[in-house]
């Protein structure tokens, strides 16, 4: 994937396996929150090589819209803001591939990110909700569509320390529902919840492996990345 | 004769009845006794119920009804008073005149439904002057129900004057079937501590056309007034949007907002102007003409949306 004329990410290998937590660590500018968005296939960042496997089949050539339906999809880093959607009516669009989904359900989905369905459940997504809030809706419209992938670009941020512990559960509840979950992260807490991951640095995947491990390696020997021209050495 | 009069009368209730449920109304409501409505088609006034505190008089014209209604002073009417205006033929003309008033502490919610479900050759036009008395309070709700024609004018004008403490709330709302031309036309005069929002949704097709003018003058301290427009159109319509607001006087507040959606070749101008000549005034806006945002649709394509499924949901949204 190039912008500019510059290759944005290179030679990226990377597998996720069934039911599997995987994170991606990075400093910024490293190339995780592209890695996401090109494996969901949004406007302009399609990818031009290689291939993305999902469930045996090749979906780097299908729409947004067709990867969703085999079971990927994405939670923004900074989610849309929806002027006159009822969250209500944002928390069903997720489940209508699942044949639909009951009020309790769309409570429950609200109750697991910590939002209380009476306070939210006819608010306007668009509304002047905090960041936090909107983050929280996010992840709740994730919950509702019970994705096979479900791709988090960094659910952390904007999240208070307390809450972080919640976004850790909801992860792992994505995971014991069914869902493999790759999730891109600067908070260790996510790193150590996951089974697995990878780091990435200048648009490569350095190595990938056990998640203490790797996330102990970014904080020791990642930071004199040489202004990020070229990777760490690896000792 | 007369029971020849009184069955056509019967059957244009029966068509105005039909044509307002299909707009979203409760028919129910126009037959209530308890409720305060008012039903017209054309230029005959089918039912007029009234309530306590309300004072309306009503008089057919060669092209419509001249309606004069008077919320008397202190009355709260604690249910919203219908109002069912239009004209079932596919042609024909339609003049409302309309004086208003709500007498000082008095405060009344009005819905209007306005349906012109096989409108070829129409033209709704209405002309309203409209007080706002010391501490009084109007809301209104203006909901038009169009056929897929498009052959309609719809030409609203009022004027609106807020007096001190008074507030004023509009919602016009032109979302269903074609649009045809609407030309909208609403200036306010806002006295001392009064507030004045309006709110307009239209969503204009084929080759409709929309001209939105409305204005507000803050000539009272205090004053504040919101203007909130929210257009989208597609095809080959065309829109024209113009929210003036004016800060007149001592901490007067006033914010034009303007959102418009263009699809296809569609064409949209939005311009709004903030005058201010007292230093203590402030007067602020945004206007905006774009596609549809693309992190929407491709949050709800994440989903499992179709693109076309997307917008359909983020514009109606927008004009909810």
């Amino acid at each position: 994937m190039s912008r500019d004329g510059k290759k944005i990410l290179r030679g990226i290998n990377l597998e996720v396996g069934d039911r599997e937590i995987h994170s991606i660590i990075g400093a910024n500018g490293a190339g995780k929150s592209t890695l996401a968005y090109t494996l969901m296939g949004l406007q302009g960042y399609e990818h031009e090589e290689g291939s993305i496997i999902f469930n045996g089949e090749d979906v780097a050539v299908l729409s947004i819209t067709e990867r969703a339906k085999k079971g990927i999809t994405l939670a923004w880093q900074e989610p849309a803001r929806f002027e006159g959607l009822k969250v209500r009516d944002y928390l069903a669009i997720g489940a209508r591939g699942n044949g639909g989904i009951t009020e309790e359900e769309i409570k429950e989905a609200l109750r697991k990110v910590d939002l209380k369905p009476e306070k939210y459940l006819s608010r306007e997504v668009g509304e002047a909700l905090s960041g936090g809030e909107r983050k929280r809706i996010e992840l709740a419209s994730i919950i509702t569509m019970k994705p096979k992938l479900a791709i988090l670009d960094e659910p952390d941020s904007g999240i208070d320390v307390v809450s972080l512990k919640e976004i850790v559960s909801l992860i792992r509840t994505l995971k014991e529902n069914g869902s493999s979950v790759l999730v891109i992260t600067h908070r260790e807490e996510i790193a150590a919840a996951s089974d697995k991951a990878s780091l990435m640095c200048e648009g490569v995947i350095l190595r990938s492996g056990d998640p203490l491990e790797i996330s102990e390696f970014f904080k020791n020997r990642c930071i004199p990345c040489d202004n990020r021209v070229s990777p760490p050495k690896v000792v | 004769m007369a029971q020849i009069t009184l069955n056509a009368l019967s059957r244009e209730t029966e068509d105005i009845t039909a044509a307002y449920t299909a707009a979203g109304g409760d028919a129910a409501v126009l037959h209530n006794h308890g409720l305060a409505s008012l039903v017209v088609s054309g230029n005959k006034v089918l039912s007029a119920n009234g309530t306590e505190g309300i004072v309306l008089e009503k008089k057919e014209t060669e092209y419509g009804v001249d309606i004069k209604m008077t919320i008397k002073k202190g009355y709260k009417i604690p249910l919203p008073v219908h109002l069912c205006f239009g004209l079932v033929p596919k042609d024909g003309i339609q003049e409302i005149k309309m004086d208003f008033v709500a007498e000082e502490d008095s405060a009344v919610e009005l819905i209007a439904h306005c349906t012109f479900p096989n409108a070829e050759k129409v033209i709704h036009k209405m002309d309203a002057e409209m007080v706002i008395g010391k501490n009084a309070s109007l809301k209104y709700t203006e909901t038009h129900f169009h056929g897929p024609y498009g052959g309609i004018q719809v030409l609203p004008k009022a004027h609106i004057k807020i007096e001190e403490g008074g507030s004023y709330y509009t919602n016009f709302s032109l979302i269903s079937g074609r649009v045809g031309y609407l030309e909208f036309d609403y200036s306010v005069d806002a006295e001392k501590d009064s507030i004045c929002e309006m709110v307009t949704k239209v969503y204009g097709k084929a080759d409709d056309k929309i001209k939105i003018l409305e204005r507000i003058s803050l000539n009272g301290e205090n004053a504040r007034s919101v203007i909130k427009s929210r257009l989208a159109i597609t095809d080959n319509a065309e829109s024209m949007f113009r929210g003036i607001t004016e800060g007149h006087a001592p901490r007067a507040r006033g914010h034009v907002d303007c959102m418009e959606v263009i699809q296809g070749n569609a064409k949209a101008e939005a311009v709004p102007i903030v005058r201010v000549d007292n230093p203590l005034a402030k007067v602020t806006h945004e206007a905006a003409i774009g596609c549809v945002d693309k992190k929407e649709v491709e949050t709800l394509m994440a989903r499992g949306l179709e693109e076309d499924d997307a917008i359909d949901i983020i514009v109606k949204g927008m004009l909810a």
